[in-house]
C-alpha cells in the first residue's frame, strides 16, 4: 500500500561525518545511507571524503576504496565490475544503478547512494531481494517442451533468435522494479518490470511450447495487469533495455488471445 | 508475522484469470471517448448561455440526445474502471473493496441520473 511518510524507527538522521584525507587536493564528498540492523538505531546519511587523484574512475571504486581505507564496516554487494553480475545495484544521485558502471564523473556535486528505494533493507546498502528473485523464479524462467527432445539440440531460425536480443541481457540487477511506483505499492502481488521482462523472454522464445501455461500464469489484474507504463523501468535500466516495451508485448499477446 | 517462504508469497493465490477484459476495455473506451467527448463539448457549447427552452431543444434533438446518453454511459463506466484501477493501486484489504463499491456505485448513479433526465428531455 502507498506510504507517504517513513515508519518512525525509518526516518533517516545525519550520521558521522570522517575527517578529510590529508595533503588531498581532489576531494570529494560521498554520502553514504547506513543501517546495521544489530544495533537497533534509525538509518542514518555518513559523509566520506576521498581524494579523486588516487581513486578509480566508478562509483564502485570510491565504495571500495572508502571500504579498505576509511571505513570497513561500510556494507555492499559487488563482484564483477563490469556490468554483467548484477550485485552492486544501488541508488546512485538518484537514479538506481550499477555502482561498477557508474561513472563518477557523470554525478554533479555530492555523490549520494542509498540502497535500491522501497526494498527491506538487511544492512548498509544491501537490499533483501528474496522476493524479487521468488517472482521470477515464479515464471518459470526455462525452457518448457512438450514434444520429444530431439537427437541434437532445439532449432531456432536467425530472426526467431534475434526476438530475444534486448531480452536475454537482463542481469536481474532489480533497478527496473524497484524504480516502479507499482512495484512499490503493490510488490507483494505486482510481478515487477524484471519478472515480466524474462516471462516475456520464454513467450517469445520459438523453441518454448509452454506460451499458454505462461501467458494463463500472467493473466491477473495485478500480476501484469498494475503496470501503467510509467516507464521508469526503461529510463532506469543500466543495460539499456526496455521492460516496459516487454510487457506491452505481453498485454498484446492476451489481447490477441480474445479478439 | 508469518513464516511462510518468499515463494509462496510471490505466488499468492495464483493468477485471476481476467484483467485482459478490463485492460481492452478501456482502450476501446478510451477510444470511443476520445471521438465522442470532443462532439459532446461542442454539444454543451452551443447550449452554454442559452434560455432554458433552447437548451431543452439541443438536447431533445434525437442526435444531441443519443450522443450525450453515450457519452455519460461509456464515460461514467470508463470512470468505475479507472477510478477500480486507481483504488487498486493506492489501497489495501477492506478499504480498497469499500472504495472500490463507492466508486463503482457513484458511476452508475451519475450514469443512471443523467439517462434519466436525457430521457425526460429527449422523450
Amino acid at each position: 500500500m502507498v506510504q507517504l511518510t517513513l515508519p518512525k524507527n525509518s526516518k533517516v538522521r545525519t550520521g558521522k561525518t570522517w575527517p578529510k584525507p590529508a595533503d588531498a587536493k581532489n576531494v570529494r564528498k560521498f554520502m553514504i545511507y547506513r543501517w546495521d540492523p544489530d544495533t537497533g538505531e534509525n538509518p542514518r546519511v555518513d559523509t566520506y571524503f576521498l581524494d579523486m587523484d588516487k581513486c578509480g574512475p566508478m562509483v564502485l571504486d570510491a565504495l571500495i576504496k572508502i571500504k579498505n581505507e576509511v571505513d570497513p564496516t561500510l556494507t555492499f554487494r559487488r563482484s564483477c565490475r563490469e556490468g554483467i553480475c548484477g550485485s552492486c545495484a544501488m541508488n546512485i544521485d538518484g537514479i538506481n544503478t550499477l555502482a561498477c558502471i557508474y561513472g563518477l564523473d557523470e554525478i554533479k556535486g555530492d555523490v549520494k547512494i542509498y540502497p535500491l528505494p522501497h526494498m527491506p533493507v538487511i544492512k548498509d546498502l544491501i537490499p533483501d531481494l528474496s522476493l524479487f528473485y521468488a517472482q521470477h523464479a515464479s515464471i518459470m524462467p526455462w525452457l518448457e517442451t512438450k514434444t520429444v527432445e530431439p537427437a541434437k539440440e532445439w532449432r531456432q531460425s536467425v530472426e526467431d533468435r534475434a526476438k530475444l536480443d534486448g531480452l536475454y541481457e537482463c542481469v536481474m540487477c532489480a533497478c527496473c522494479s524497484t524504480s516502479c511506483p507499482s512495484y512499490w505499492w503493490n510488490g507483494d502481488r505486482y510481478l515487477g518490470p524484471a519478472a515480466l521482462l524474462h516471462a516475456y523472454r520464454w513467450i517469445v522464445d520459438s523453441r518454448d511450447e509452454a506460451t499458454p501455461e505462461r501467458l494463463d500464469m500472467l493473466e491477473d489484474p495485478f500480476k501484469l495487469y498494475r503496470c501503467h507504463t510509467i516507464m521508469n523501468c526503461a529510463k532506469t535500466c543500466p543495460k539499456g533495455l526496455n521492460p516496459a516495451k516487454a510487457i506491452a508485448e505481453i498485454k498484446k499477446m492476451m489481447v490477441e488471445r480474445v479478439i | 508475522m508469518r513464516f511462510i517462504t518468499a515463494r509462496k508469497r510471490a505466488e499468492g493465490m495464483g493468477a485471476a484469470h481476467h484483467g485482459t477484459d478490463r485492460h481492452w476495455y478501456m482502450i476501446v473506451s478510451a477510444v470511443g471517448l476520445a471521438v465522442l467527448i470532443p462532439i459532446f463539448v461542442y454539444i454543451v457549447g452551443n447550449a452554454i448561455g442559452e434560455g432554458r427552452e433552447r437548451v431543452l431543444e439541443i438536447f431533445s434533438h434525437p442526435f444531441n440526445a443519443i450522443l450525450s446518453g453515450l457519452v455519460l454511459f461509456f464515460g461514467m463506466r470508463h470512470f468505475a474502471e479507472g477510478s477500480t484501477m486507481m483504488i487498486e493501486d493506492y489501497w489495501q484489504g477492506v478499504p480498497r473493496r469499500l472504495l472500490v463499491i463507492c466508486a463503482q456505485s457513484f458511476a452508475y448513479g451519475v450514469a443512471a441520473i443523467g439517462l434519466f433526465a436525457l430521457a425526460k428531455i429527449a422523450l
